[in-house]
């Protein structure tokens, strides 16, 4: 069990301070240094089992809270006009604009209890309280806070940006699945779903971004299922979700991870006219692609 | 960097030749008094000192930076004149043995260096004149022998052998045997075997490549032959293990007759802890009988009996532990740190951060920080030994861990094969000590 305490910086930084390290050796003097490239991966493997166990533990959790709330909205059945009063000031309260707020808010109610004055979608809304949360505080559901008011940077920026300073202020991952268009977000450990139509929006204003969320994706895709304290029903959550089961690797071999970058590896190794065409991030992105086969595609920002 | 009288085996890595021994009590205790500094003015990354090494008698020491140039340094003479000059490092030689830009990118080339001097020339030929220009055989009534007449003192370096085209990787070690026939380089995967008269040709003794890079976990990081058995060798790898080979085994040595390794503590595990455990150097004594390793927080000395662990460990600047997150930001937690024996196996030395270099006294278990700082340093000038405040109040003289100036690292450093006279390479500068007790 790796200890995290010591650590300043948390899995997800890691991970990305890592593959900028290994982006960054394509392109340094002196060539490739595998030895160095090497012992990175290994930093990343352990930065990735930290950060799934993390994300597995609190989507168990979510899971939970769900069923909950679904048992507490049939009761709330009951009294509708409870819960729009109720909602509007809750989230007047949180962001200050409730046409703002309510936008992305709306997309976690079941469709049948939406006020219409939450219909219209606001891509650049920051704030996505769900009015979920009112319903839980009727309910009286454990762990009111659970869900919180999110960073107050743009909501598509915060998650296109690679920088790890960023990511510090705003550890969100999105993810999004390009069959069912549903996009996912965990935020700070927390997970949630958010209109899939501001991230639609997010995705065309940003091209290069999205160049690099492929090549995280195929990063993440590949090692969802090497977690061994993946319990069954977790896992069956996880599939629903929509990624697909492959064969089961040893974690403790790094060769999954490296077929994840494909010759992106090999090509650290490999003659310097083959490091010209690794040096544009699209060679490793595709690599990733290409190897996913029949697997659904969902991309994971950070 | 090899140096064998007067050759020179340049490439990559730092090698100790055998010498004699001496004893030494209480060394911890001995005071260190700066002999030699070698200061350079601009300090690009050309200038940076990537190798530091005495030959087997002492007299002679190499630096070789970053930009392949090499730097030699001689002892005096020890004069009646000039007594309290015994014993000075002078420079004696200089020369470009690689191409700092041409030859980066191909860091896999060895060249051995002859060093000669030329302290006569020849004068009164015949047929040319003292210029050079050649005479007109009609003018030449008389004959003479020519006779060598004295001249300052010339040095010269040629190149003797270079031996190329053996490694894909860069080359991280090179050792001579003790039968000095024969050495070996080394890279991130295979080890070759040299004749130290034939460069077209080489011996590829350990390979770990696999078929599938995508299968790699470890590289080779260290090699060095046994000071005494020729047909023995180790090598070290990124995964903190170290394996000894015999060449009379079998003529690829894959298959390993000791394999020296500590099992992890799971208590200590973290994000780094496969880079920490890599190995950036291996050393034997010069007895024979142990072996030195040196991981980014530790020295650790081991019986060659003795496998499943060591037999000492030192710590090196264990205050870092909790810093690693940002050593491995600032790529600090990458730097490859040597370390050396002393004459007589009993004090082991290694560098740090902030122009620190610690030394471990085997016998007392003691230990002592010291600076090499140009701010610290007047000629003769006695190291006081330094300490790093770990927490709570800090001392008057006492440096806190935040304080500390990653900048400077000290990387490389060399030991006399039998007297205490160290070198020290701090980035660009280079520094001799010697024992104050011994100069007198």
């Amino acid at each position: 069990m790796i200890n995290t305490m010591e650590c300043a910086v948390d899995a997800q930084s890691l991970i990305s301070i890592s593959l900028r390290k290994i982006h960054n050796s394509r392109t340094q003097r002196g060539g490739i240094k595998l030895h160095k490239n090497l012992l990175v991966s290994y930093v990343l493997r352990n930065a990735r089992q930290v950060y799934m166990n993390e994300k597995y533990a609190e989507i168990y959790r979510m899971q939970q809270y769900e069923e909950v709330m679904t048992v507490c909205n049939e009761i709330q059945e009951l009294n509708p006009l409870d819960l729009v009063e109720d909602c509007e000031e809750q989230t007047a309260d949180c962001c200050g604009s409730a046409n703002e707020s309510a936008s992305l808010c709306g997309a976690l109610l079941p469709v049948s209890h939406q006020a219409p004055s939450v219909q219209h979608l606001q891509p650049s809304s920051a704030c996505s309280v769900p009015l979920a949360l009112q319903s839980e505080e009727v309910c009286k559901a454990p762990e009111p806070s659970f869900y919180r008011s999110c960073c107050a940077e743009a909501y598509p920026v915060s998650n296109c940006d690679f920088s790890p300073v960023n990511s510090m202020h705003c550890n969100k991952t999105t993810v999004l699945d390009l069959d069912t268009h549903v996009v996912t977000t965990v935020e700070n450990g927390y997970l949630h779903q958010d209109c899939c139509a501001s991230l639609q929006q997010c995705c065309q204003g940003a091209q290069s971004p999205a160049k690099k969320r492929k090549l995280d994706f195929g990063y993440y895709v590949s090692e969802i299922e090497e977690v061994p304290d993946f319990t069954p029903c977790k896992r069956a959550k996880f599939e629903d979700s929509s990624y697909a089961s492959t064969e089961p690797l040893d974690t403790s071999n790094i060769s999954n991870l490296i077929s994840i970058f494909g010759s992106g590896f090999s090509g650290l190794v490999s003659r310097q006219a083959d490091l010209e065409q690794a040096l544009n991030g699209q060679f490793c992105s595709k690599q990733a692609l290409a190897s996913l086969g029949a697997w659904t595609r969902a991309i994971v920002a950070f | 960097m090899i140096m064998n009288g007067r050759k020179i085996t340049v490439g990559g890595g730092e090698r100790r030749l055998s010498g004699g021994a001496e004893k030494s009590e209480l060394f911890i205790l001995r005071e260190w008094q700066l002999m030699l500094c070698l200061y350079l003015f601009k300090c690009t990354e050309s200038d940076i000192i990537s190798t530091v090494e005495f030959n087997s008698t002492g007299e002679l020491l190499a630096t070789g930076d970053k930009g392949g140039r090499v730097v030699v340094f001689q002892r005096e003479q020890e004069s009646k004149n000039q007594p309290h000059r015994r014993g000075e490092y002078n420079v004696y030689s200089t020369f470009q043995s690689h191409e700092p830009e041409f030859d980066y990118l191909k860091n896999k080339t060895v060249k051995l260096w002859k060093i000669s001097e030329r302290d006569k020339r020849p004068e009164g030929y015949n047929l040319k004149d003292e210029d050079g220009r050649i005479r007109d055989p009609a003018t030449i009534t008389s004959l003479r022998v020519p006779v060598l007449r004295p001249m300052d003192l010339m040095v010269e370096a040629t190149p003797r052998r270079v031996f190329s085209n053996a490694h894909t990787y860069h080359i991280n070690s090179i050792s001579v045997n003790s039968d000095y026939e024969t050495f070996m380089s080394t890279d991130d995967l295979r080890i070759n075997l040299w004749n130290l008269e034939i460069t077209n040709r080489s011996f590829n003794i350990v390979d770990i490549k696999p078929a599938n890079m995508e299968e790699l976990t470890e590289v080779i990081t260290a090699a060095e032959f046994h000071p005494h058995q020729c047909n023995t060798f180790v090598y070290s790898s990124s995964k903190g293990s170290i394996r000894l080979c015999d060449m009379r085994a079998s003529a690829l040595c894959d298959n390993h007759s000791k394999f020296f390794e500590e099992p992890e503590d799971p208590s200590n595990r973290s994000f780094f802890s496969e880079i920490i455990s890599s190995i950036s150097d291996v050393k034997f004594s010069h007895s024979g009988r142990y072996l030195m390793t040196r991981d980014y927080l530790t020295v650790k000395v081991w019986d060659l009996n003795m496998e499943s662990k060591p037999l000492e460990t030192y710590q090196v600047h264990d205050y870092l532990r909790s810093k690693l997150c940002s050593l491995y930001e600032n790529d600090c937690i990458f730097d490859k740190f040597e370390c050396v024996w002393n004459g007589s196996d009993s004090v082991i030395m290694t560098g740090s951060y902030n122009n620190f270099f610690r030394m471990f006294d085997r016998n007392t278990k003691r230990d002592v920080t010291l600076e090499a700082s140009r701010e610290n340093s007047k000629p003769r000038a006695i190291l006081k030994p330094r300490k790093v405040c770990v927490g709570g109040k800090r001392r008057k003289d006492e440096i806190s861990v935040d304080s500390l100036d990653f900048s400077k690292k000290i990387l490389h450093t060399a030991w006399h094969p039998y007297e205490n006279i160290i070198a020290v390479a701090a980035t660009n500068n280079l520094y001799i000590f010697q024992d104050k007790c011994r100069a007198g």
